[in-house]
């Protein structure tokens, strides 16, 4: 259990609870990011900048956090390209078909007590750990 | 002006989240989900953390007949577990599962820069759009009587 962060992590979870929060208190919206971004493929009229501003903002916090609380930050992607492809792709399609992701289903249809979002949730982690294990351990991917 | 706004500060918020928790980090997201590895429990933390602020304020939009910056809620109608949800999500969860990157991560991640980033994001909107036009309401066809 090397590099556990629970303090970071938690705190880091809370913010997007918060996030979470805010988007439905005030703007009444679930804080999905694949439905915020589906909304916009295609764009309709009178329902699209709520969700490029909400989505701008996810690399904005990143930056904020970079400049001024950890600039040595960094993230480590070791897929190649096709493999970048390929999971974008799964992601993007699953995504869209499953009706959310890990912030839709897992954050905000859990806290709603959804079931179709538990069962959403657990399908997409064992999914995520059966993957992992056969591209590290069975198939030898590295990582 | 002010949903915008509104829209504008939660997605920053929600980026700081995922910044200071690492999540934005596909190593540290493979890392949780390698349970034969060298396993970091860290992610179950974010989640459980996220879920249990997001229930108060989600408790708390339920108190309210409306939102306060915009005319109604919009939730999630459907209820029943369907093919759709399972294959969905058990699509989701192999592509999560080969990089290690979600749609939030992927869109805050481009702060980095990194062209990974870049490559992922288009496949991912590639995907999402792919799955919205094969997803979109059949037009009704006119039957044609000979």
């Amino acid at each position: 259990m090397e590099n556990f962060t629970p303090v970071s992590a938690l705190i880091g979870g809370a913010l997007i609870g918060a996030s979470s929060s805010i988007l439905l208190l005030l703007d009444g919206r679930i804080a999905g990011i694949s439905g915020i971004m589906g909304g916009l493929l295609p764009p309709e009229r009178g329902d699209t900048a709520w969700r490029v501003l909400f989505l701008l903002g996810l690399p904005i916090g990143v930056a904020l956090w970079r400049l001024l609380g950890n600039p040595a930050a960094a993230i480590h992607i070791t897929s190649s390209v096709p493999i970048l492809v390929a999971g974008g792709l799964l992601v993007g399609l699953g995504s869209r078909i499953g009706s959310g992701c890990t912030s839709g289903h897992g954050v905000c249809g859990m806290a709603r007590l959804s079931r179709r979002s538990l069962v959403a949730t657990a399908t997409f982690m064992a999914a995520a750990f059966v993957t992992v294990f056969v591209t590290r351990h069975l198939i030898g991917m590295g990582g | 002006m002010k949903q915008n706004l509104a829209a504008l500060g939660a997605g920053v918020i929600f980026g700081l989240g995922l910044a200071i928790s690492q999540m934005v980090d596909p190593a540290k997201v493979l890392a949780f989900l390698d349970l034969a590895g060298n396993w970091d429990p860290s992610l179950a933390f974010v989640m459980g953390g996220a879920v249990i602020i997001s229930f108060f304020g989600f408790r708390a939009a339920a108190a309210r007949i409306k939102p306060l910056f915009a005319a109604a809620f919009q939730m999630p109608k459907a209820t029943d577990l369907d093919l759709r949800l399972i294959g969905g999500a058990a699509v989701f969860g192999v592509g999560w599962g080969l990089v290690g990157i979600c749609p939030g991560p992927a869109l805050a991640g481009l702060a980095f820069g990194l062209k990974e980033s870049a490559i992922f994001v288009v496949a991912l909107v590639v995907g999402a759009g792919f799955a919205n036009l094969t997803l979109a309401k059949p037009v009704p066809k006119i039957p044609v009587t000979d």
